[in-house]
Formats: structure tokens, sequence, C-alpha cells
């Protein structure tokens, strides 16, 4: 290919793609230090022409923004610990065991991830209501795993299906019964599905949304996305600086995290173990 | 240390049977393999063995006990597997000490363990590597020692050379075989190669269908095929079979087919006299023909054949003849002119005949 050919045929399109990705973060970024007349009247909206950080100060002292964000840590990283070990030991048990029913097992298990939260909250809440955890912040770690953990089993499914079985069956042989199998050979090997897991549990209870807003309701025990959206928002009254701002510090957990795992996280989505 | 023994030993997977009633013994020390063609039910025995696989019927003994319900982990066994199994997160000293350390060893003996097989194997330089850092032979070897260091009542092998390149695979046969001289260990080989099956075993068992075919030491399955399946698939280039009717002469027994008359010594005679239909398939290998200067210069065998297709291998010619409208293989001096088209005569050496059962394929002689 000649170095024009490439550029229309890669260069060009993955450029086009780049900008539109990028480009809302760009926008979440120049808002974020924008001054608040600039917000609504500027002769170039893409550029900054008077820097501040009165938007990000606003937003950590004004708001119970810290304490949203601390919520959120808190249940991504409980449901998503709660969530990839209940799916590691539940892909394992489908896949190696074989137990009687353990296909149609797994295939139940995937279309529990089907069905959509919006039909889900109503239901749900009656049982949480039953069981006293409504408002209880460390009950969206439960909630959450409910869509995580078929998710994650069904991912690590096709991970653990990618091991070879005499891996396992040397373990046997070697003198190691099922649960050390597991522990000792199995794991180790399953670190790049389970980080892969991990990736996608944490962004999504990150994200979450529907379920915070239904079954949280004081201020308290809101999470980033709900206490931004119920407190910046009053009406038709947008605090656009400050909402950016949040977004803006909403989404570093996320990079980071995707920041030092790809290459994890993309062996894990190939499920292939290169020996 | 320790004998195996089989007893009826049957496996299915639901209708099917992929072990049919296996009965053997593998007496202490012995090196035994099991060749046949792929699916004929050889893999699935050793795993039955080695207690991967349940079994459906019979008994298997290690020693004197009967491990049917015992779990792979308490039969004392070690198993080679074909695409090694080395635990890729371990180096080579962990993968061949994860065993003596689940035994609860102390370190000092595990330690010299390793680095005696280790010694022996020729790996010590690479016991720090990962699997992945190593080729295929050296894996090969880091799982033999594997196997080695558990001084297990018996090695079960399951194809470990057919990963290996043709060149690696003749050394390591080699080796293999030094190898059980020096450890001394009953070994139980699976392999679908019938020069490894050959060149390695003691003894060999020769399987199809899930079926024994014949168990015998290498020679004597070689020069007494039991069956027509054994004589071909044992040997290489395989023995040639021919279709030809029993004919009395005098004194002599004759086979006679379509381009070829050839005498059946008179000491196996005896074994086709009463034969009813006449009919035989002869059984003859490529080595055992020769080439005749003019055609019925042996009376007692003429063959005569039309030259198709010649091979050089070097040290000696594979030629591909036709006889009548049946294919012959011949194995001759790569001196001897066989000009392709050319009519030859050839002869066959009437001590070296087979005769099989046209319809059960069981061997006359």
């Amino acid at each position: 290919m000649t170095r024009t050919a490439r550029f229309f045929r890669i260069g060009l399109p993955l450029t086009l793609y780049g900008i539109f990705l990028l480009l809302p973060f760009y926008w979440m970024l120049v808002t974020t230090f924008k001054e608040r007349q600039e917000l609504l009247v500027s002769p170039n909206p893409f550029l900054i022409y008077h820097w501040t950080l009165e938007h990000v100060v606003g937003l950590l002292t004004q708001t119970r923004y810290l304490h949203w964000f601390g919520n959120t840590l808190l249940i991504a990283l409980g449901a998503t610990l709660l969530s990839v070990s209940v799916s590691y030991i539940t892909a394992y048990a489908i896949i190696r065991l074989r137990f009687p029913g353990s296909k149609p097992f797994g295939t139940a298990i995937f279309l529990c991830y089907i069905v959509p939260p919006a039909i889900l909250f109503i239901p749900l809440g009656e049982v949480l209501v039953k069981l006293g955890w409504f408002d209880k912040l460390w009950a969206l770690i439960p909630i959450y795993a409910t869509f995580l953990v078929p998710f994650c089993t069904w991912l690590l499914i096709g991970f653990l299906k990618s091991i070879p079985r005499e891996l396992e069956e040397a373990g046997r042989v070697d003198g190691a019964s099922n649960l050390l199998v597991m522990r000792k050979i199995i794991l180790p090997i399953s670190v790049p599905g389970l980080i892969t897991a991990a990736i996608f549990s944490f962004t999504l209870s990150w994200n979450e949304y529907l379920y915070a807003l239904v079954y949280m309701s004081s201020p308290d025990n809101k999470t980033v996305s709900v206490g931004m959206t119920s407190e910046l928002i009053s009406g038709d009254v947008f605090q656009w600086g400050q909402l950016m701002a949040g977004a803006l510090i909403g989404v570093l957990p996320a990079i980071v995290v995707y920041f030092f795992f790809v290459e994890y996280y993309v062996a894990g989505m190939a499920g292939s173990l290169k020996d | 240390m320790a004998a195996v023994r089989l007893e009826s030993v049957s496996k299915r997977f639901g209708k099917n049977t992929v072990v049919d009633d296996v009965s053997m013994q593998v007496p202490d020390r012995e090196f035994l393999v099991f060749v046949g063609p792929s699916g004929c039910g050889k893999t699935t025995t050793l795993r039955m063995i080695a207690g991967l696989e349940t079994i459906s019927d019979g008994k298997i003994f290690i020693g004197d006990r009967v491990v049917n319900d015992v779990e792979p982990r308490d039969r004392n066994i070690a198993m080679v597997f074909q695409n090694y199994a080395l635990y890729p997160h371990m180096n080579v000293y962990e993968n061949m000490a994860f065993a003596l350390k689940l035994r609860k060893m102390s370190a000092a003996e595990i330690d010299r363990r390793v680095k005696e097989a280790a010694e022996i194997l020729g790996i010590a330089h690479l016991l720090k590597r990962r699997p992945k850092e190593m080729s295929g032979g050296q894996r090969q070897r880091a799982a033999l020692g594997r196997a080695m260091v558990r001084d297990p009542d018996v090695f079960l092998m399951d194809e470990p050379l057919s990963n290996l390149d043709a060149k690696l695979r003749v050394q390591m046969r080699v080796e293999l075989a030094q190898l059980h001289r020096r450890v001394n260990t009953t070994t139980i080989y699976v392999t679908h190669d019938q020069v490894e099956a050959m060149t390695m075993g003691d003894r060999i068992v020769v399987m199809r269908d899930g079926v024994i075919q014949q168990t015998a030491a290498p020679k004597e399955l070689y020069d007494h095929p039991a069956n027509r399946f054994v004589a071909g698939f044992i040997g290489s280039p395989p023995m040639n079979f021919l279709a030809a009717e029993l004919l009395s002469e005098g004194e002599k027994l004759y086979a006679r087919g379509n381009g070829f008359k050839t005498v059946i010594p008179a000491a196996r005679a005896e074994r086709l006299g009463e034969l009813p239909t006449k009919k035989v398939v002869i059984g003859i290998r490529p080595e055992d023909v020769r080439v005749t200067a003019t055609a019925g210069a042996d009376s007692d065998s003429t063959v005569e054949a039309t030259v198709d297709v010649v091979e050089l291998l070097g040290a000696e010619q594979l030629g591909f003849v036709i006889v009548g409208d049946q294919n012959l293989t011949i194995r001759t001096s790569p001196d001897v002119a066989l000009p392709l088209g050319s009519k030859v005569s050839l002869a066959f050496n009437a001590a070296k005949l087979h005769a099989f059962d046209p319809e059960s394929e069981a061997a006359f002689f």
C-alpha cells in the first residue's frame, strides 16, 4: 500500500473515529475550566479564553461530591469483589465439574443478564423493602451483583474454556484435590480473565444510575452519578461547569483502571492463553 | 514399582463403546506400548489406568490393589501429556517440585530429587525458566522430569512425542528408551506411530475400535501378525495384500492370482489344506519381494508386474508396481533398475509369505 492509500484506508477513518469518541471528553474538559459567562457566549466554544478553577472548587466545597465519590468507590469495589469471586467459582463449576444440567445452567445465567434493569427495579425494590435493606448504602453491593454475576460468569466461562484440561489432570495426577487444583493451578492462570471481569464490574457499578437513584433516598447514600444529577440540576437550571467538573473527576478511576490493566484486558477478552 | 492388570475393562460413552472388554497384564518394569489409529481407544484405556476416566465395566489393578474407585492422586502414577501440560505460571523447578510439595516432602529432599532428575534429562540450566521460554524438546524434558521426580509406581505417557518435529522425535525416542532402562519403572506408552511402538516397546498392544487385536513383542508382531489389520498397521510401507486362489499341483500348493503364482511352503500348506472356498488373501512385505533377472527364473514364484512409480530414498528405493489389477509395493536396493512403465519379473520370498482369511481377516500364518 502506498502512503496515501494507507492514510485514506486506515489513518483517516481512525482519526475520524477518534474525534467522534473523544469529542465529549474534550467538551467536558473545556467546560470545566471555562468562566461562567464564556460557557454561554464565546467566539469559539472549542477554545478557552479565560481559565478558571471556580467550578472545581465550587463542586468540592459547595456540594458533597467527595462523599458521593467515596460512596461510589466503596460500592463499586465491594460489588466487584463479590461478583468476581462468585462468578469465578460458578464458572469453574459449570465448565469443569460437568454436573448434570451444567450447560443449560450456563445459558440460563446468561439469560439473566439480558433482562433490563428497567423491568427489574420494581420487583427488586419490593424485595429490598421486605428485607429492610431500602436506603442502606451497602445494599447496592448485592444489588449490583444481580447483573454483574451473570455477566462475569459468562465472561469467565469463555476464559476458563481456553485453559487446557490437561493442566488440571496433571494437577490431579500430581496429587492435588479439586479445590487445590482450582486454587494453585487454575486461579493463577486465570488472572487475566479475572482482571477483565473486575474491570467490567467496576466500570458498570461506577456508572450505574437507575438502582442507585431509586433505592437510595437520603443524600448521605448518593453515588456520584445520582448526586450530580439531583444536586446540580434543578429544574431547567444546569450547573454546567460543576457538572462537567464532576464528570471529569468521575471518569478518573475508570481511566486509571484501564490504563494499568489494558494488556490483561485484551488477553482476557481474547480468551486466549498462549503458553 | 508395580505391575498393572486390566480385567475385562470396558468404557462406554452413552451408547458408544470406546473400549471393549480389554484384559491384559503389564509386568513390573515392562515398557508397554499401546498403538492404533486415532479413536481406537488406546488413550481412553490409558486415562482409565490414570483415573482420569471412570470405568464402565471390569477391574484395574495397580500392584495388588483394585484402583477403580481410587482418585488419580492416590494411585502413585505419573503421567506425561501430549501437550506437556506444564503449569505455565511456574518455572521448571516449581513444576517439578509441585507434586513433591503436595506430599509434604522436606525442601532439601525436593531440591535433591529435582536437581538429580534435571541432571539426567540435561535441563539443569533451565530450572529457572518458564515453560513458554523453552523449546518443544525442552518442555518435553521438563514434563518427563516432573514425572520422574515422583518416583511413581507406573509411568503413563500419552503420545508424548507427537508435538515434536521429526528429527527431535527420533532423538527423544532414543532418550526415552535409555531413560526407561535407567529408572526401570513400569511404563505404559500410547502412540499412533508404529515406528515409535516398534522401537520403544518391550511389548506392543495393537488396538482397533476399542478391541485388542494382538499383544506381542515387536519382532513377533512384525513377523507373525495375528490378522490383516495388524499386518497392515505395523511396518512402513505397509504389507502388500493380494487376493488369490489356492491351487494344488502335484505335491505342491500354490497361491495364484491375476499376474502371479507363488508356492506355499509345505509346513504352512497344512494349515490351508482344509479350506473349503480355496480363496485367501496373501500378504507379503515390500522387502520380501525381489526382482529376478528373467521371467520364470524361479519356477516356485512368478510375478509379472509393470512399474508405475519409483521413489528413491537414498539407501533404498520403493517401487510401486501393478500386478494384474492389484497394486504392490517393493523395496529394493537403489541399484536395481526399474524403468517407469517397463515390465519386470518378481519373486516372493516364500518363507515370509502370510495368508489371511478374506472373511474374518484372521491370519492363517
